[in-house]
């Protein structure tokens, strides 16, 4: 049984339609990744989840219960991870762990979740004191403290330097190897294609594409490229002959070969057999960036 | 451990790391009290104050000057500020509701204060020979009227004011008329008529006479206590009518 079922959900803000029939269902044990550009809709329909936000259409529904309707229950099976909320500036860590765990019926051991995402020899400093991805990884441990079953985690990674982004992407996987779903929004390709096991495209607040990141990519092109600069000069009708090639082209030093199925076996092979090197060579597939530009006729960022 | 406890106990602990709204809300009030009593004058009995010391009138100004000091300095901005920075939105995701917070604010305010009013009775009392409430009952009655008239009005800012830094300047803006004519400046005994009956109507120029009016061993006048209670009523539903968390 799915852990969320979404169906149908429409949000409107006065003549906006923030949510338009958004329908998906999160199994237990998923990293579901809601992906799309900003304004897209996303937060409004995990906000729709939390129970923050009442549907004007549709239904929500977590581990079977109607966040409107229960929404006292649903506070203890899942946790959220807010875009903007702070905590007051001169709380330490080890407070603000002990009152959210005072918050719920069955807490989890916050100084082991704690020690988990490498805060404690921060217990002592301030809000105001700690680092932006410090500051997220204690606002995961704020939605963990409760021992949730689903945590949502809302634009994680916004903000951060890279090195702290792939940290939390560390965690993230933690996170789900404890057992809790995770419901993931995220307008980054590259997070999306690493942490998810499937993912959810919305787009002007219509859901446009269900499946899994490569599930994604395949379904719009199977299409790669090859780009290299060849050691002695090469007759392309040896290339084009080949049934995995769809064109040669010249780009300066360079031979881009554009094809399908097991294209750089075919190419090599027969570079191999007129001993040919292939200098400089770089494989381009198909990206999570390309098959959202084709599934919704622009770049995620634009 | 209860939620509330947790939270009140975790908000007193905040409060007292701000050491200049420490020393305003708590210091600054009895620390008045002193430099007035330490004025000559003010310790001379006045036949046009009915044989009283200013000094005497002055006690229940500074007790009532603490509750608008935590009411509109500190309680106000503090909400406004928890719910411009989403303080109050993560806790909407968490079990606890959000009127926990406002409980634990409420409890910690009275508490503070409390600790103001005997500071100040004792200072009174024990350096001026100021009268000790003749009428416990009616003293502590008045006493928690006025705080919650106050508290209401604080929490009503809260909930108007966009965001922590105009929920603070409205605040102020608010202290100056109501401890005016809670008598700071003119104790309503020397306010000329029609300035006494403004403040009749005002919440602590209530909510002092009331105080007053049980040291001397009376219980308050109904017209203050309804309209203290009237302020309560009004601010308190337009603040319940308005608050967001969010």
């Amino acid at each position: 049984m799915a852990i969320i079922e979404v169906d149908g959900l429409v949000k409107r803000y006065g003549e906006h339609t923030a949510v338009d029939g958004v329908s998906f269902a999160v199994e237990q044990g998923e990293i579901f990744g809601i992906l799309g550009p900003n304004g897209a809709g996303k937060t409004t329909t995990v906000e729709c989840v939390e129970g923050l936000r009442v549907p004007d259409g549709g239904t929500a529904r977590v581990c079977g219960i109607d966040p409107q309707r229960d929404t006292g229950e649903l506070r203890h099976l899942l946790g959220a991870q807010l875009q903007a909320s702070e905590l007051p500036d001169k709380l330490t860590v080890g407070e603000a762990m002990e009152l959210y765990s005072s918050f719920y019926r069955r807490p989890a051991d916050w100084r082991a979740l704690i020690d988990t995402l490498g805060l404690t020899g921060k217990l002592g400093t301030q809000f105001r004191r700690l680092s932006g991805g410090q500051k997220q990884r204690l606002s995961i441990a704020l939605a963990l403290v409760g021992d949730p079953k689903v945590a949502v985690l809302d634009e994680l990674t916004t903000g951060l330097d890279p090195q702290a982004r792939r940290d939390t992407w560390d965690l993230i996987e933690g996170v789900r190897d404890r057992g809790v779903t995770v419901l993931l929004v995220t307008h980054f390709m590259e997070e999306a294609e690493r942490l998810c096991d499937r993912l959810a495209v919305i787009d002007a607040g219509r859901l446009v594409a269900l499946d899994s990141p490569a599930g994604l990519v395949a379904r719009v092109d199977d299409r790669q490229r090859i780009r290299f600069r060849p050691s002695a000069p090469l007759d392309h009708a040896l290339l084009t002959a080949l049934p995995e090639v769809a064109s040669v082209e010249r780009a300066g030093s360079q031979l881009v070969v554009t094809g399908t199925g097991n294209l750089l076996l075919a190419v090599t092979t027969v570079l191999a057999r007129h001993q040919v090197v292939a200098a400089d060579l770089r494989v381009e597939q198909t990206s999570l960036d390309d098959a959202f530009v084709a599934l919704t006729g622009r770049p995620i960022d634009a | 451990m209860s939620a509330l406890y947790r939270l009140t106990a975790t908000e007193t602990r905040l409060f007292f790391r701000e050491p200049i709204i420490v020393f305003f809300a708590l210091g600054f009030p009895p620390l008045l009290l002193v430099i007035f009593g330490a004025i000559p004058a003010f310790r001379e009995p006045d036949a046009d104050l009915g044989g009283l010391r200013t000094i005497d009138l002055y006690v229940p100004i500074i007790v009532a000057l603490s509750i608008a000091m935590f009411a509109l300095n500190s309680l106000c901005q503090l909400l406004a500020t928890y719910r411009e920075k989403g303080v109050l939105r993560r806790m909407r995701t968490t079990p606890v509701k959000p009127a926990a917070m406002l409980g634990a604010q409420l409890l910690m305010s009275t508490a503070m204060s409390v600790v103001t009013m005997l500071v100040a009775l004792a200072i009174g009392r024990l350096a001026f020979g100021v009268r000790l409430p003749r009428q416990v009952p009616a003293y502590l009655t008045s006493y928690v009227l006025a705080a919650v008239t106050m508290f209401a009005i604080g929490l009503l800012v809260a909930a108007l004011a966009p965001s922590g830094k105009s929920a603070g300047a409205v605040g102020t803006v608010l202290f100056f008329p109501v401890v005016f004519f809670a008598g700071l400046w003119i104790p309503r005994d020397s306010m000329p008529g029609v300035l006494r009956t403004i403040s009749d109507f005002t919440p602590l120029g209530a909510g002092v006479q009331s105080l007053q009016d049980a040291t001397a061993g009376q219980w308050p006048q109904v017209l203050h206590v309804a309209v203290m209670l009237g302020w309560t009523i009004v601010a308190g539903g337009l603040a319940a009518r308005y608050f967001r968390w969010e």
